[in-house]
């Protein structure tokens, strides 16, 4: 399809503008961590990397995110072994209910949040006794398995049943067959799936109000508190910034195994 | 070693279904018993009540807490304002990233893409509450950044309140409306594109009759995520709100108080989504989320 | 070899249960606060809550997890000069983990989620907590400090039951009439531009967003309204709560944004998109450290208060460092500590001498009887109306929740 200069000259403004909404928000958060000004005014007064001083060394930082990784790094674990385990099940059998599965599994993420939150703490706390990290875990993972399923039954679908069947033909049984050919193709489906879980698990605050026992915190959970505090908002602005700037790494992984992943495909 | 593969037509060869089984059991139990398990007691919490003086959910049958919810207006105009903001939210989410995907599908140089997919990405790792955040700055109504680039012209910024509320919104979910979108039109095979070129339609048929049908599953699975997560968000009101409220923060408020009350509330976010996640199933979108 | 196979797969769920073990048991203690079964009846049984802990109190447990105010509990993090925890959490051994809330009705649901040692509870959530079996009685001999508290904070309908104190008074304080300075250029003295429908700053009034606002209401009606007959603000009828309800949907007009979480409302006024309002001693000092231009008066129409207490959590396995903090925290020195940061009047009579303004205790009118007499202390409403009358019903608070709630949506 053939578009005018004119047409396409106008899309890439509308594109601009686009990434600019995107962008203005999150750079005047970088430039907030850097203003002398406590509160929200506009434009800075003055520049100072006092702040980025005091994050580093700030203890309620440092434990939010040392709790933050852990629970994003046990859910996401979970979520990738069940999620991996319900794709295989979808994608590779027929049975009856398939349907209705596949609706439920994407419940946790396409319900809000709150509802999913109330209704896991009204467990937790009526049945379980309390909320503990393990209740936070759990809540985490039933969300993030939703992601994983997505990407690795995308592939599979992708994949089609003709390398599994050849692997066969070739004789291997069924768990040499998993082990050398399925899993080997679904890697990076299981990568890409695995870094968004850990992302939503890591950035996500309603649920955790809910599920999180006393006395843990997040880095969500942190900033909420400290969102507003005077002294404490100029360090929230510290630690978003920081955090753009760190996700390069898992978005540069994540496209640099998506690449693999065009020529892995072609197998069809 | 081949001498033994008829042997290696074991126990699990020859019951696909245990393998089903062996390959559903943890996961289902998982889904069923933790969450869907969770849910039911939520909204068989709704039909309870509370004693008035303790506070504590009374386990007697009740339809109090949705008839409340049905008659007061004050609640009903609640819903209403909730879906309104979720329905403004996914449209300007779609004007904005249909064409901004279509630039970066079609458009632009083949090499620019993994930079431009990364671009949308990041700001995703930006935490939601800083995001927010930083829009309360912006939408100040007098020492904002918006204020302090509208004053000058003569006009007034949205400040707090329902604007406020939607375009936040619109800009937190604007990347889970472009990322399906993208991958849809990349999908896109250029063959068809050609075919239709050949049978003498100009770009703006192509456009309407072949790209957008097929991109339509795309769409409705962006429209998923931007819907339901406007639909149940009380956050982003608590904080570029001003006193307006969404349907998230009558539950939030009142699931302290009263948690029958709360979980009735709670229910209509949900029937509306399932109903929603149902109506679409036939359209393949869920295949795209 | 089938056995390798199924050795294998009984291999991979071993580990993933041992991952998950792994994961939970870091950290997390997780004690199994009370959670509050289903009690019927709205009829005050015997005294509630269990027996007291009799002692003695013997080595500390570790930690105390402790739900307070904000302000009540600081530890350096928000002003490194202040901070009453750390000198603590040296000589007891007991490590503070504290949480804030914002209003009452947070603090009981946290309460009843379980995990919490002591609770500062103001008399909006102390009888909620006492009937809903979630704290136990005091053992007033095991803490040596409840001796030198005012007496007239002991013993109130608030924190006791048939003579049984259920906590130890932490002090008490008014809600304040407060604006921003640039934005209201003669002082205030009254509520009536909070909520009168001509009021000059309409879109930049803040309110308190609890339930408990509605006593507020309630107040200013004893003044403007008095044909209502409003004694108490805690004990409404239906035609006196119905008054207060409309006062405050006509106030709805006026308000910019409501206000919980106290630093949203520090940095409302300071930025000045909120000019006047209700509000806290501890907010209006805080946001002038900031460079804030605040007053801040007690309205001449009476304002509601609070007068908090500590309360221990039923079936605390910290009970040790609970009564050690309780102890502690109305000590004659903590005490004027919380009491000059938070703005409000001390429990501990010998705190008057240990505050760093020799004139805090007069300003805050700590001794003085009369000055509170037209300081409504949060309690909880209940149907048998807290005022003594017989001949009607009052509104209890589940209404009161489920008003305010309706009026915010």
């Amino acid at each position: 399809m053939t578009l005018s200069r004119g047409t396409k000259i106008l899309l890439g403004l509308f594109a601009l503008l686009a990434g600019a909404f995107i962008y203005v928000p999150l750079g005047i958060i970088l430039i907030n961590s850097f203003s002398v000004d406590k509160s929200l005014t506009w434009p800075p007064s003055g520049f100072t990397t006092e702040w980025w001083g005091k994050a580093a060394v700030n203890p309620g930082v440092r434990e939010a995110l040392t709790t933050s990784i852990i629970v994003a790094l046990c859910a996401t674990a979970i979520a990738i072994v069940l999620g991996l385990l319900i794709a295989l099940a979808i994608s590779r059998y027929r049975f009856f209910g398939r349907e209705s599965i596949s609706l439920l599994i994407v419940l946790p993420i396409a319900l809000p949040g709150i509802v999913t939150g109330i209704a896991l703490n009204n467990v937790f706390t009526s049945y379980l006794g309390g909320l503990t990290l393990i209740t936070l875990i759990v809540a985490h993972a039933t969300f993030c398995m939703v992601v994983v399923y997505n990407n690795v039954l995308a592939r599979l679908r992708r994949m089609g049943g003709s390398v599994e069947e050849a692997s066969a033909d070739l004789g291997a049984g069924g768990w040499t067959t998993f082990r050398l050919v399925t899993f080997p193709l679904m890697k990076s489906a299981i990568v890409a799936g695995g870094l968004l879980a850990f992302g939503l698990s890591f950035d996500e605050i309603i649920v955790t109000t809910f599920t999180a026992g006393p006395g843990i915190t997040t880095l969500p959970i942190w900033i909420y508190q400290n969102l507003f505090r005077p002294n404490q908002a100029p360090i929230v602005n510290v630690v978003a910034a920081a955090l753009v700037i760190v996700s390069v790494i898992p978005i540069y992984i994540a496209q640099k195994f998506g690449d693999d992943d065009e020529r892995a495909g072609g197998v069809i | 070693m081949t001498t033994t593969t008829a042997t290696h037509r074991g126990f699990w060869y020859r019951h696909p279904g245990l393998r089903l089984g062996g390959l559903l059991t943890a996961p289902m139990a998982w889904l069923v018993v933790v969450y869907l398990g969770s849910l039911a007691a939520l909204f068989l919490t709704a039909f309870y009540q509370i004693d008035d003086f303790t506070g504590q959910v009374v386990k007697t049958f009740t339809l109090k807490n949705f008839t409340t919810l049905f008659t007061t207006s004050a609640y009903y105009e609640s819903v209403f304002r909730t879906i309104s903001i979720a329905l403004l939210v996914t449209v300007l989410c779609l004007v904005i990233a249909l064409p901004l995907a279509f630039f970066m599908a079609r458009v632009a140089p083949r090499h620019w893409r993994p930079l431009m997919v990364a671009l949308v990405l990041t700001p995703l790792w930006a935490s939601y509450l800083v995001k927010v955040y930083a829009w309360r700055a912006m939408l100040q109504p007098e020492s904002g950044v918006l204020a302090w680039f509208l004053n000058p012209l003569g006009l007034d910024g949205p400040g707090y309140g329902y604007l406020g509320i939607v375009i936040t919104l619109t800009y937190l979910w604007l990347p889970y409306m472009i990322l399906p979108i993208y991958a849809g039109l990349t999908r896109l095979p250029d063959s068809m594109l050609d075919a239709s070129a050949d049978l003498g339609a100009h770009s703006g048929r192509t456009f309407r009759s072949v790209v957008v049908p097929l991109i339509f599953p795309s769409v409705v699975a962006g429209s998923i995520f931007t819907f339901s997560l406007s639909l149940g968000d009380y956050i982003t009101a608590q904080i570029v709100g001003g006193k307006v409220t969404m349907l998230g923060n009558v539950v939030q408020q009142t699931y302290v108080t009263n948690l029958p009350f709360a979980a009735a509330v709670a229910t209509l976010p949900v029937v509306i989504i399932v109903l929603y996640l149902l109506a679409v199933r036939k359209s393949g979108a869920l295949e795209n989320v | 070899m089938q056995t390798t196979r199924l050795l294998k797969i009984a291999a991979v769920s071993a580990s993933a249960m041992l991952l998950v073990a792994a994961c939970g048991g870091s950290s997390g203690s997780s004690s199994s606060g009370a959670s509050g079964s289903a009690s019927e009846g709205a009829a005050a049984p015997e005294t509630p809550g269990g027996a007291a802990f009799a002692g003695p109190v013997g080595e500390g447990e570790g930690q105390v997890n402790v739900l307070a105010w904000p302000g009540y509990v600081e530890n350096g993090t928000t002003d490194p000069a202040v901070d009453w925890v750390s000198g603590f959490e040296k000589e007891t051994g007991c490590k503070v983990n504290v949480k804030t809330f914002g209003t009452s009705d947070e603090a009981v649901k946290l309460v009843q989620g379980g995990g919490w040692d002591v609770v500062s509870a103001s008399g909006d959530a102390t009888l909620r907590l006492i009937y809903g079996d979630n704290v136990q009685p005091l053992n007033a001999d095991l803490v040596p400090n409840y001796a030198d508290v005012f007496e007239d904070l002991k013993l109130q309908s608030f924190n006791s039951v048939n003579g049984v104190p259920f906590g130890v008074p932490h002090g008490r304080g008014a809600n304040l009439l407060m604006w921003n300075t640039d934005k209201v250029t003669t002082p205030l003295d009254s509520w009536a531009v909070t909520f009168d429908a001509d009021s000059p700053y309409k879109g930049a009034v803040t309110a308190y967003d609890s339930p408990i606002f509605i006593a507020d209401a309630a107040v200013y009606l004893m003044a403007t309204q008095p044909e209502l007959g409003i004694t108490d603000p805690y004990s409404l009828d239906k035609t006196q709560f119905d008054a207060a309800i409309a006062l405050l949907e006509q106030q709805k007009e006026l308000v910019g944004e409501y206000w919980s979480d106290y630093t949203k409302a520090i940095q409302a006024f300071n930025s000045g998109t909120t000019a006047v309002g209700t509000s806290w001693q501890v907010i209006a000092n805080l946001a002038k450290a900031e460079g804030g231009k605040i007053e801040a008066v007690k309205a001449k129409e009476g304002a509601t208060g609070w007068s908090d207490t500590w309360m221990i959590t039923k079936d605390t396995p910290n009970i040790n460092c609970a009564y050690k903090w309780v102890n502690h925290i109305v000590s004659p020195e903590a005490n004027a500590a919380v009491a000059e940061w938070f703005g409000e009047a001390p429990a501990n009579a010998k705190s008057c001498e240990l505050t760093a303004d020799k004139d805090h205790c007069a300003t805050f009118h700590a001794g003085e009887a009369d000055y509170w007499t037209d300081v409504y202390y949060w309690n909880t409403p209940t149907t048998a109306c807290l005022d003594g009358r017989t001949d009607v019903q009052c509104i209890p608070y589940s209404e009161w929740g489920t008003a305010w709630s309706a009026l915010r949506s």
